[in-house]
């Protein structure tokens, strides 16, 4: 009996005390939480495999999405190279490196003609940062060039070759892909 | 395409069915307004191009993918 008066004294006791004291604690709850910014959430932990597997991943869709020749290029050569208009007997092509300019040359003479200078950051989530994996960045320039060449080509800072690309480099990678092609050929008609 | 992951599966479903549809014009529109651009890579007789799309509509019905990527910008 005794147990069960101190249980409903409780009771009772808990229940005044939410009357005269809940509005006030709520309150000063809720001007806590307006006044105290929630804190960022915590960056993920440093991963020194992450940037690996997003650079396969990426390669993964590259392969998925470019041919097995241009494939091949990118795996052997570092770089791309996109006929410029969408037709390969357009005069020119443009190379293109991860996160470097793109380099527009005369398929003709191999003489240089323009450094275009463009980027496609990511601003989303700032904790993994804004740069794309490599082969991304080859593919999203690659996918913009064939799907609005001049929409890119004017959103681009364009300079005369030499400007952050090494002309020396490109024009000895124009040899190499000259020579790669001609052994594909070569294999290719044995 | 993201920093850090590369790509990652957003939605998939066959546009000729009427939720799938839905879900997939849903998805594609949140991603534009995210400002990303949207590009369809096709491939014609073993030629591969690709087409940039601003609308779910231009979308090619037998497509197999749409890729999301940031958009350009001078570097």
């Amino acid at each position: 009996m005794t147990s069960v008066a101190v249980a409903s004294a409780v009771i009772v006791l808990a229940a005044l005390a939410a009357l005269a004291f809940g509005p006030e604690l709520a309150g000063s709850l809720r001007r806590r939480l307006a006044r105290e910014p929630r804190p960022e959430p915590p960056p993920p932990a440093w991963d020194p495999g992450r940037e690996l597997r997003a650079e396969r991943r990426a390669r993964e869709l590259l392969a998925d999405v470019v041919s097995e020749e241009e494939l091949a290029m990118y795996d052997q050569l570092g770089f791309l190279s996109v006929p410029g208009d969408g037709r390969e007997d357009s005069g020119y092509a443009y190379l293109l490196y991860p996160h470097r300019p793109i380099v527009a040359y005369d398929t003709g003479s191999g003489e240089l003609l323009n450094e275009y200078c463009v980027t496609f950051p990511d601003r989303s989530e700032p904790v993994t940062g804004t740069r794309l994996p490599d082969a991304d960045d080859v593919l999203a320039k690659w996918l913009t060039l064939h799907g609005r060449e001049r929409e890119l080509i004017a959103v681009a800072n364009m300079h005369v070759p030499g400007r952050q690309v090494d002309p020396d480099q490109v024009r000895r990678d124009l040899a190499r892909l000259r020579e790669w092609r001609a052994v594909r050929r070569a294999r290719a008609a044995a | 395409m993201k920093p850090g992951v590369g790509d990652v599966m957003l939605a998939e479903g066959d546009p000729n069915v009427s939720e799938d549809e839905q879900r997939l014009i849903e998805e594609f529109r949140r991603q534009l307004d995210l400002g990303m651009w949207a590009a369809v890579p096709t491939a014609e007789r073993g030629h591969r191009q690709a087409t940039l799309v601003r609308d779910f509509a231009e979308v090619p019905r037998d497509a197999e993918r749409i890729v999301f990527f940031p958009p350009a910008s001078g570097g």
